[in-house]
């Protein structure tokens, strides 16, 4: 990969980073749980790996330093939303800092498993300030590339149901108070986290990618995709 | 940045600020000794408290993994859990909060250590600006003094060493503290700080703090309308005191 450098930042960027330092290749796959996201990514690891890239992956909740923490937290469902949302901002930016930046600095691929998008949209959903989650997350790379997995509510429902047994009280917005029926509540909650996600993409210009097809059919279309993002330079 | 009682709260809010070592803790504490004497509804929070985040924090200075972004966030995590449990709830019900550091502490901190000073500022939009916010300047040689008057084992985040100011963390200790004044010094004016001579000596500082405070803040209506229940050992003074209260009524 010939290494033309820099990244932008969305807003301010974070302390001691230059953007022009930034090489490599940032991917981001989006979508609900169910929506076939950690199977695709699986899958595109293994592919660019063989093809010879180096990749590193992230995801949400997975930093050192709040992870535990934020699992707790949530276990317990003691927080309130500026604090929720400002410990995932930490446990984003711990990654950003010591998994992401390092990376792209050393020209690697960066495949994230969700990104700040996930996070806006959840507290967009629920009625946070946009100006202020903007302000937020300015410390957050522009990807080269952003993939929303988009999948029916219904079908979110029936995949769920076939890998759980059961409905998450999170991916379900059961703190919403939108529904005392934890069905009822997915249906709701998953179309408007669709909805935010579709008035997302105006001004992050996502790839919505139809994942009610099979998974095979999903994985040639973004391989082939993000081919054409790699080979770009 | 609108004040807890320009945002129509019944209690009211009280922050003091300053370096490490200018006494600030000390001041807030007396003062609440005197509230809670009078009988005032008083509730005291500490900078980087809140008990869930504590760890997350700790094991973060401890084995030095917070750069300036994540330091800063996960004191606004600390902050936000500490505000939205205990603060709002308890102005709204007519307390009167005394803050051991507030937001300005992070404003000061996290631009000394290379933080945009606009998205600090943002990240802390959410939270209202005290009632009254007193400063507490020290000669900085003073508060270096007290600080460092044994020799303690300093902190790698609390000596600033994560910004390599010097490799000697008393040296760095000192430059750190140093930027972190200036950061106050600068934002004095737009935030209607009142400073204060934390030169002076310590008794003298309180009868300045009690007299601000009741100056700016009616008192009065913000005692408990019922007597906080003592344990039955004190339960007899009570009602001693309640007869002669009602005698005097």
């Amino acid at each position: 990969m010939s290494a033309k450098k820099s990244h932008k930042f969305y807003g301010h960027g974070i302390p001691r980073v230059k953007p022009e330092d930034l090489g490599g290749k940032l991917i981001v796959v989006e979508g609900a749980d169910g929506s076939g996201r950690s199977t695709q990514i699986a899958e595109l690891v293994a592919w660019l790996e063989i093809s010879g890239r180096p990749t590193v992956q992230v995801g949400l909740k997975r930093s050192t330093l709040v992870s535990e923490e934020l699992e707790k937290a949530q276990d317990g469902n003691v927080l309130s939303r500026t604090t929720l949302s400002l410990f995932y901002a930490t446990d984003f930016a711990d990654q950003l800092s010591n998994i992401i930046i390092p990376a792209l600095k050393a020209g690697f691929i960066v495949l994230a498993d969700r990104y700040i998008y996930t996070l806006m949209a959840r507290d967009l959903v629920r009625g946070m300030d946009e100006k202020w989650l903007k302000n937020l997350y300015g410390i957050a790379p522009i990807p080269d590339a952003v993939f929303y997995l988009s999948v029916e509510p219904e079908e979110l429902v029936q995949r769920n149901l076939s890998k759980n047994a059961t409905l998450d009280y999170w991916e379900s917005g059961m703190d919403l108070g939108m529904s005392r029926d934890v069905f009822d509540s997915f249906l709701k909650y998953q179309s408007a986290m669709q909805s935010a996600f579709k008035a997302m993409q105006k001004t992050y210009g996502f790839d919505i990618v139809d994942a009610n097809r099979s998974a095979n059919a999903v994985n040639k279309e973004l391989r082939k995709k993000i081919s054409s993002v790699i080979d770009a330079d | 940045m609108k004040t807890f009682a320009e945002s129509n709260f019944p209690g009211r809010l009280i922050a003091v600020e300053g370096l490490d070592g200018s006494g600030k803790s000390t001041q807030i504490y007396l003062l609440k000794r005197w509230l809670e004497a009078e009988g005032i509804k008083v509730y005291f929070s500490e900078w980087n408290s809140s008990e869930l985040v504590k760890s997350a924090t700790s094991k973060g200075k401890k084995r030095e993994l917070l750069t300036p972004t994540t330091f800063s966030l996960i004191h606004a995590t600390d902050f936000a859990d500490r505000y939205e449990r205990h603060l709002v709830p308890l102005l709204r019900a007519g307390y009167i909060v005394l803050c051991d550091r507030y937001v300005f502490t992070a404003f000061a901190r996290d631009v000394t250590r290379g933080c945009p000073a606009e998205w600090v500022r943002g990240n802390y939009s959410f939270a209202c600006a005290p009632d009254l916010t007193m400063f507490f300047k020290a000669d900085l040689d003073v508060s270096l003094n007290r600080i460092l008057e044994g020799r303690p084992k300093l902190k790698f985040f609390e000596a600033g060493m994560d910004l390599g100011l010097s490799k000697d963390p008393y040296e760095s200790f000192k430059i750190f503290q140093g930027r972190i004044l200036e950061q106050y010094m600068a934002m004095s004016k737009e935030f209607n700080f009142v400073t204060m001579d934390a030169n002076v000596n310590v008794e003298k500082q309180q009868v300045i703090v009690r007299k601000l405070v009741s100056e700016k803040i009616d008192l009065k209506k913000f005692k408990r309308r019922s007597p906080l229940p003592l344990p039955p050992s004190l339960a007899g003074d009570r009602e001693a005191i309640e007869a002669e209260e009602d005698k005097a009524a």
